[in-house]
């Protein structure tokens, strides 16, 4: 299809600008309310021992639930693209399920499964493991919530290279083992490293089905979301700036987390 | 080394690609499986490379039962039809691959990847990715690497079949140099009966999940066994209810007791030779191949009434050869 030069100019403008409402403002209004009060007061609110905690249970659950999700997504993506074991079908709708159910939903499931009065809760508190209402839990929620990205990333990627390049492989001599690991990880690597980032953003931010299985004592059990939901819903405690920092803090660790994947990338290709 | 294949069978959910096949390829010897799609002639080279499985039936690698062997245990090279190269690596970590899995010392590597590299004339190639390569480029490499490991068999799914006209007949007659010179027990499949002619020592002439004939290229030219065969190897005409060629078709202005009336519909000129279509009684078409200096002398044209005849056709189609499979 040809499109006149006018209708490709007017089509940008409202893309960019659809994007500049949508995305770029609410963000930007963070990051200027964050330094409203300058930089060292910014700095002062995510120093406080309670956002240096939220900080470091951030980063240990998606420690945790990101390598966890991206073996089992590669391992599921294999499974689905190409084994042609029965139930393939099945576990195709399953791995949806995440992004199907509301995250408040999949919190209180836990709930209903892990914690007092569920079907493990009395076994579990017989043996004194904390789950819910406890970092464990919040790791569950983490795993449950972004499981999906790296086999919905991952699997499409494997269709479509197809499985010659394995099978040249294997009349080469070379074992499963060693065809998955000069062959096939090469070939899907982008895949794998875009549904990491996806994974590590979601790991970070999620805040719906962690918030139910979480105690919410800042210091133990508050991530840095529950954070910024804390310190935003205390109105006129003067925190409103430190919600704000907070937030901005996040939004940097998930930047990062994407460049860094951008430019370690094209580097491991050559 | 010589491969028997004995009475293998293989479904597809509720196709069949094979129905009880037996072949024997000579050591040393270069055996084309020849057939149109779906007659299971790359399903049968599949399974010969422990690619695919076999419902019924076995294969033996100089007389050892190999129908459970791993690909990688059979000592077999194979080309695909789509080079399968292996987009991440270099052309010289392509052909380096098997060695490396090998675990060959380097220098040993290096000097067996110099010298493949210098039979395929990709040398100066060697730095390069396979997406910077043409599609003849990336078929020599995938041979390089297929025969880095010294495989006691080659097996070749359609290699030259997603090449162009003129690189196809430049490899084919590149890969008959190297089978002349190397000897190893090759097996290629092809749907084109012009290239099996050209490159095999024994064509396997393939339908239905089965082997039709087996034969030399004359053999098989001449003393089809079946009229499939004879379709599928070269051009036909039907004279009389026989499938003959149209060369072998007799056009004569003078009537005889044998020969058919026809009206002359077309005369064709293709430099040498001259292809004559014919309207014969019941309507049907036919056609007869004759050269200029014939077609001179009967000074044919368009709605001439000529005479034909094929005194091969009966003896062609009568006394086909034994089919050894």
């Amino acid at each position: 299809m040809r499109v006149s030069r006018r209708a490709r100019l007017s089509l940008r403008g409202i893309a960019l600008l659809y994007l500049l409402i949508l995305l770029l403002l609410p963000v930007g209004a963070v990051f200027i309310r964050t330094f409203e009060h300058g930089f060292s007061t910014a700095w002062s609110w995510i120093t406080t021992p309670a956002a240096v905690s939220a900080f470091w249970l951030s980063v240990v659950i998606a420690l945790i639930a990101v390598p966890l999700n991206t073996i089992f997504g590669v391992g599921t993506a294999l499974l689905l693209a190409r084994s042609k074991v029965r139930g393939r079908k099945l576990l195709n709708s399953l791995i949806d399920l995440p992004f199907v159910v509301s995250p408040v939903i999949v919190g209180l499931a836990l709930v209903l499964v892990y914690g007092q009065g569920g079907w493990f809760g009395s076994w579990l508190l017989k043996h004194g493991i904390m789950i819910i209402y406890a970092p464990a839990g919040m790791v569950i929620a983490t795993v449950f919530v972004s499981l999906p990205f790296v086999v919905r990333e991952v699997a499409p990627v494997l269709l479509e290279a197809g499985d010659e390049q394995e099978q040249a492989a294997a009349t080469l001599g070379a074992s499963s083992w060693q065809t998955f690991w000069r062959v096939t990880l090469p070939s899907i690597r982008w895949g794998v490293a875009y549904g990491v980032v996806l994974t590590t953003a979601r790991a970070l931010g999620e805040i719906g089905a962690v918030a139910v299985v979480s105690s919410n004592v800042a210091g133990s059990t508050l991530t840095l979301p529950l954070l910024v939901q804390q310190r935003a819903s205390q109105i006129g405690a003067g925190q409103i700036t430190g919600a704000y920092a907070a937030a901005t803090e996040l939004a940097v660790m998930s930047l990062i987390v994407l460049l860094a994947m951008t430019v370690l990338g094209p580097r491991r290709a050559r | 080394m010589r491969i028997d294949v004995h009475a293998v069978s293989k479904s597809f959910a509720d196709f069949t690609a094979l129905s009880s096949v037996t072949l024997q390829v000579p050591e040393g010897s270069l055996v084309a499986l020849l057939g149109p799609s779906g007659s299971g002639k790359s399903t049968l080279l599949r399974i010969i490379a422990g690619l695919e499985e076999p419902d019924s039936g076995r294969v033996l690698m100089d007389g050892a039962d190999v129908t459970a062997a791993r690909p990688q245990d059979r000592g077999i090279g194979f080309v695909f039809q789509h080079y399968a190269a292996f987009a991440h690596m270099t052309v010289r970590e392509n052909v380096a691959f098997g060695l490396r899995i090998r675990k060959r010392p380097k220098a040993d590597v290096t000097a067996r990847v110099n010298e493949l590299l210098g039979l395929v004339g990709l040398t100066q190639w060697s730095g390069q990715h396979p997406h910077q390569l043409s599609g003849g480029q990336r078929q020599r490499m995938a041979l390089a690497r297929a025969l880095a490991i010294e495989p006691r068999v080659l097996l070749l799914d359609e290699p030259f079949g997603a090449l162009d006209a003129s690189v196809r007949a430049e490899l084919r007659a590149w890969l008959r140099r190297l089978h002349d010179e190397q000897g190893v027990t090759t097996v290629l499949v092809t749907h084109d009966q012009e290239e099996a002619m050209e490159v095999a020592d024994t064509i396997a002439v393939m339908n239905g999940g089965r082997i039709e004939q087996v034969g030399s290229p004359r053999e098989i030219y001449d003393k089809p066994a079946s009229e499939f065969v004879m379709g599928f190897v070269g051009p036909v005409s039907r004279l009389d209810g026989k499938l003959v060629r149209p060369h072998d078709v007799t056009v004569s202005l003078i009537q005889s007791e044998d020969a058919i009336e026809a009206m002359v519909l077309r005369v064709v000129h293709l430099g040498f030779e001259v292809r004559v279509e014919l309207e014969l009684p019941g309507g049907e078409v036919a056609r007869a191949q004759l050269t200029r200096g014939q077609t001179e002398e009967l000074e044919l044209a368009r709605g001439d009434i000529v005479y034909v005849r094929s005194p091969l056709a009966t003896e062609a189609t009568q006394t086909p050869s034994a089919p050894s499979a």
